[in-house]
Parts: structure tokens; C-alpha cells; sequence
């Protein structure tokens, strides 16, 4: 109940770099040598001939892009003077110079070296190449990918809360549940692949199963204990209050367990991505992991690369969307991780 | 807004009556006594003070008369019928104010009319008890940012809104700071004197008993035997010099067997 003593000092919200605070002047330098630096890039793949016999289509597009990037750094520098709207981008000014110091290595090393073999590691442009003339198939996979992840995830988080609710609440409901959650819980949700492929009728559906399964497990073992973890003053509150056994549940167990399903949330989602990239690998004849397995068998490394790219993307950004769902949800908790 | 609360309450106390209350817990098979027939008449719109040694059990009598729990051997009637469970007709102030932290102080105090499915009808009273604990500008705040004074007067709140005849304190100053506490004393008795519910308890602070209550019961170690009544038929608002005062003080200490230490 004590407001003041879980006040934990945080780190202050410093740009990384020391040397580029506060001044206007130092920041506007900041800026300007991110803005430098990706100039290299783009001159570097530019104008530095790609090692003979190769035929990447995309080499000039990519140094264009570079260079367009780097003017708009340069431009946001300046208008950093002026607009503090421009000033957030000099906390990420570390990270872009860094990452402009990465591809313009990666592009030494691949393209215009020949260091790194082929078709193995190719070069940043092969990469774009793959997202422009491929983009089609790549979007199918991501709407694929999303259509079987969200159907699962959605269904064995819905089952995984009421059936922990169930658990914590009612004594009955444990003593069926509880030895069914215990043996079959910990089993991967992968080791049920070949028997759900033939069990089920197409393996769209036997995927929805298996990541349901992988979903579900976590969010049913955090919410029971949230449920079970709920001070018994809570209840007793209420109790005297004249609160019936449904306004118990609805309004303050589950309220009260909501950071551990969240918690449950998340590990879940975590297992639904493992189980969806194998499934699709192994039997989904669409989705990034199909697209991820087809390109690996065409030795097409590119697409390969673009895919995983594609999938990072999309993984954390359903993790960055729970995380926002969990901080609206449980504005009222203080203290909690920022993602 | 006061008189609003105040006049609602016209039906006044509810009457406490129990007879031969005794109680004990379960211990790793052992029974613990805690109540040992405990027999008391409580009158309407009374205010009754329970005192006794720390862990000698009046929570638990507490929970007995909220019907949180029933007794191993006697009964406890309110208005002539047996209390068997709680209702929100007795109203509980516990210790720690146990607030809903997922919820804001408005909907803290919301808390037993929604329980009862009056929200809709008796919005208005929400805002009575608010004002009343003076935490009117903090009805959109939520728990973790009140200090424990605030979070008290919230808790108090959230058991006034439901018009308690009978309201039951369970050492409800205990974790405040002396200041709050003398002005909440205050308090206390002008909202009982307003709206005349009956009020039992809890301490094991003498001077806040006898500032309080028109009968202090005094309650042995554990198992909680009563061991003696004093009346203070002071008016209100007593005062702590006051030689009468000073006397009943000494008398109460005597009770507690305390008379040379103090």
C-alpha cells in the first residue's frame, strides 16, 4: 500500500552517446555524421564496382536509397534546430549510425570483396531485390502466417482463461482439470504434430490445434494462480458488501489476475510463433515458415534472409501490440516493464 | 450533501445481541481457543469499543459479527435473528483499507452499490461519501497514489455509501500517523453522531476508546474472555486532560492489569 517506497530510480532518458547532449550545436553534428555516414553507404555501393561476374540488378537502387535516407537525416538535423518535434530523433542517432556502419560492411565483405560465399551470405541489394520482385508470394505468407497465428493464439487464449478461472475458482473444476493440465501441459505442443496431421481434417486446421495447444497451457497455469494468488481480504471486502459468487469472479478475481494472465499472455504468444513456423514447415503449404522452408530448398538464400526479416517484424510487433494492450489495460499497476 | 447521508439513515442502528460466543481455529489438528463465551447486548445507534492485548481476538469476534465466519458454539443475533452471513447491512472498516488497486477511488466507493445492482439508482451517494471523507478532488485517482490516510478515508467511504446500520471498525486508525488520527477520531464520532448507526470498535488504544465510545469492553489475553465494562457518559467532543477522562483512563489501564506501568 506504501506509495513512495517502490519508487525505483530510473536510469535518466540520455541519448547513448554522451558527447551529443543538450547543445543544439553538438546535436546538430550528431546528426550530421549519422547523416555522413549512410552517405558512405550509398557511395560505397555506389561507386565501388560489385566483384566481377556477379549481376545484382539492384545495386544502384539501393545506393539511391541510402542516399535518400541520408539527406533526410541531414534535413532532420536542421529542422532539429528549430522543431523540437525532430529532437526525439537523436536518441536513435547511435543506433542509425551503427546500423549504417553494419551494411556498409556487410556490402564491403559481400558484394564488392567476395569474402563471404555465395549463395550463402548474399549482399543487402539481393535482399532488396527479393522484397521488390517477390513481394507478392511474401505478402501471402504474411497474411497466411497471421490468419493461422491469430485464429490459434485468439482460440487457446480464450480456452486457457476461462479453464484457468474454472481451476482457481471452483474445487470441482480443479480436481477434474488439474491432473489433465499436469500430464499433458508440459508435452510440447510439436510432439502432437503427426497425430494432429492425420486426426484432423485439413492442416490448417490441425495447425489452429497445435498453436491453441502451445497458446493455451501457459495462459491456463497463470491464470489459475492469479486466480488462486488473489488476497483473500479482496473477497472478504466484497463479501460484506453483498457481492454475489458471480461479482466474486467477474469483478474481483479476474480483475485481480490479470498481471499473471498477461504474463501467461505473453509466454504463450511466444510458443504460438515456435509452433507456427514448424507447422508450416512441416505441413501448411503456405505461411513465412512454408516460404522459409521453399527457399532453403531452392538455395535461394535471399528470399530466405527476407522472410526471417519479415518474421521478426511481425513477431515483435505483436509482442510491442500485447505490451500496449497490457499498459492500457493495467494502467492502474505502477512499476511495470516498458518494452 | 451531509444531511442527505445523515437523513437516509433515518431507520437508524441495528441492535447486537451475543450469547455465549466462543470460538477457536483449527491448528495442525489442535483447537486454539480465541472466544470463550463471549455474551454482549449491543443497543441501537450504540457505540461500543472492544478492547484487549494485541492477538487476544477481537478481529475474530469481528468477523463473526460481519458474518464472515460462523462461531463453534454460540450464537449472534442483529435485530432479533441470527447473523448466518454477511451483509451489507454491517459493514466492515478493516485495518489495512484494502482498496481494489485495479480500480479508482470512485469506483472503490462504487464498490457495494454495484455489488447489489443499485449503481444505476443511488449514483449520487457516491459522490456524498466523497465529499464527506473530503476526498472529492482524488475520486478519479487510483489507490497507489493516496497516502495511507487518504486510502483509510477512501475504505471509509466505500462502507458509508451502503448505509450501514451497524458498522464495524477493525482498528481502523491503526496504521495512520498521530495527526490523521486525531483528526479522523473526530470525524468518526461527528459521522456517527450524524447518522446514528451502531458502531463496534475495535482497538487496543485506550485513549482512542474512551475519546470514541459510550462503553468500552474490556477483552482478556487470548482465549478473549470479558473481563470488565466501562460506561463514558462524557458528552462529545471529550477532551484528554479532563480529570473525569483521566480517571476513566486509569480505571481501564487497572483493567488491562497495567496500572503501575503507564
Amino acid at each position: 500500500m506504501s506509495s513512495v517506497i517502490d519508487e525505483v530510480p530510473r536510469p535518466s532518458e540520455k541519448s547513448g552517446f554522451g558527447f551529443f547532449e543538450s547543445s543544439t550545436t553538438r546535436s546538430l553534428i550528431g546528426g550530421l555524421s549519422v547523416a555522413a555516414a549512410w552517405l558512405m553507404v550509398a557511395a560505397l555501393t555506389a561507386f565501388w564496382p560489385d566483384k566481377p561476374e556477379s549481376d545484382w540488378v539492384y545495386t544502384g537502387g539501393f545506393a539511391l536509397a541510402c542516399g535518400a535516407l541520408a539527406l533526410a537525416l541531414a534535413l532532420a538535423a536542421f529542422a532539429g534546430v528549430r522543431f523540437v518535434a525532430f529532437q526525439r530523433l537523436q536518441r536513435l542517432s547511435p543506433w542509425l549510425l551503427a546500423l549504417a556502419l553494419f551494411l556498409a560492411a556487410w556490402e564491403a565483405v559481400t558484394a564488392k570483396l567476395g569474402l563471404l560465399p555465395l549463395p550463402f551470405f548474399p549482399p543487402p541489394q539481393a535482399i532488396v531485390e527479393v522484397v521488390i520482385d517477390d513481394w507478392g508470394r511474401l505478402a501471402e505468407g504474411i497474411f497466411a502466417s497471421a490468419r493461422l497465428l491469430a485464429t490459434g493464439y485468439f482460440l487457446g487464449a480464450a480456452v486457457g482463461f476461462v479453464t484457468g478461472v474454472a481451476i482457481g475458482w471452483s474445487r470441482l473444476a480443479g480436481y477434474w482439470i488439474h491432473p489433465v493440465l499436469r500430464f499433458i501441459g508440459p508435452l510440447p505442443a510439436t510432439a502432437w504434430l503427426p497425430l494432429a496431421f492425420f486426426v484432423f481434417p485439413s492442416s490448417f486446421s490441425a495447425s489452429i490445434f497445435l498453436i491453441a495447444l502451445a497458446t493455451g497451457f501457459p495462459v491456463t497455469v497463470l491464470t489459475w494462480s492469479g486466480v488462486a494468488c488473489v488476497k483473500s481480504a479482496y473477497y472478504d471486502i466484497a463479501r460484506t458488501l453483498g457481492a454475489t459468487q458471480r461479482f466474486l469472479v467477474l469483478k474481483v478475481a479476474i480483475p485481480a489476475a490479470m498481471p499473471h494472465v498477461f504474463v501467461g499472455l505473453f509466454m504463450g504468444l511466444g510458443n504460438s510463433f515456435a509452433v507456427l513456423v514448424v507447422a508450416e514447415m512441416l505441413g501448411v503449404k503456405a505461411g513465412l515458415g512454408w516460404y522459409l522452408q521453399w527457399a532453403q530448398g531452392w538455395a535461394a538464400y535471399a528470399n530466405m534472409y527476407a522472410a526471417l526479416l519479415l518474421m521478426a517484424f511481425l513477431c515483435s510487433g505483436l509482442i510491442t501490440l500485447l505490451f500496449r494492450l497490457r499498459d492500457r489495460l493495467l494502467s492502474w499497476q505502477k512499476g511495470v516493464v516498458r518494452w | 450533501m451531509v444531511a442527505a447521508i445523515a437523513s437516509d439513515c433515518a431507520v437508524r442502528g441495528s441492535t447486537l445481541t451475543l450469547r455465549e460466543v466462543s470460538h477457536s481455529f483449527d491448528l495442525e489438528g489442535q483447537p486454539l481457543p480465541v472466544l470463550d463465551r463471549i455474551s454482549m447486548q449491543v443497543r441501537r445507534g450504540e457505540f461500543v469499543a472492544l478492547l484487549g492485548p494485541s492477538g487476544c481476538g477481537k478481529s475474530t469476534l469481528l468477523r463473526l459479527v460481519a458474518g464472515l465466519d460462523t462461531p463453534t458454539a454460540g450464537s449472534l443475533l442483529t435485530e432479533g435473528s441470527e447473523i448466518e452471513a454477511p451483509d451489507p447491512s454491517r459493514v466492515v472498516v478493516f485495518q489495512d483499507p484494502t482498496l481494489y488497486p485495479w480500480r479508482t477511488v470512485w469506483s472503490n466507493v462504487a464498490l457495494g452499490l454495484e455489488a447489489r445492482g443499485l449503481l444505476r439508482t443511488h449514483r449520487g451517494r457516491i459522490e456524498d461519501a466523497l465529499r464527506l471523507v473530503g476526498l472529492m478532488s482524488f475520486a478519479n485517482a487510483y489507490p497507489h497514489q493516496l497516502s495511507g490516510g487518504m486510502a483509510q478515508r477512501a475504505a471509509l467511504a466505500r462502507a458509508l455509501v451502503n448505509d450501514p446500520k451497524l458498522l464495524i471498525l477493525d482498528e481502523p486508525l491503526g496504521q495512520l500517523d498521530s495527526l490523521t488520527r486525531i483528526a479522523m477520531q473526530a470525524e468518526l464520532v461527528s459521522l456517527w453522531q450524524r447518522s446514528n448507526f451502531t458502531a463496534l470498535l475495535v482497538t487496543h488504544d485506550v485513549e482512542e476508546a474512551l475519546l470514541l465510545a459510550g462503553r468500552i469492553i474490556v477483552l482478556s489475553e487470548r482465549p478473549a474472555r470479558i473481563k470488565a465494562e466501562v460506561v463514558n457518559s462524557q458528552p462529545y467532543p471529550r477532551h484528554r486532560g479532563d480529570p473525569h477522562f483521566v480517571e476513566l483512563r486509569r480505571e481501564v489501564f487497572e483493567h488491562l492489569g497495567l496500572d503501575e506501568a503507564w
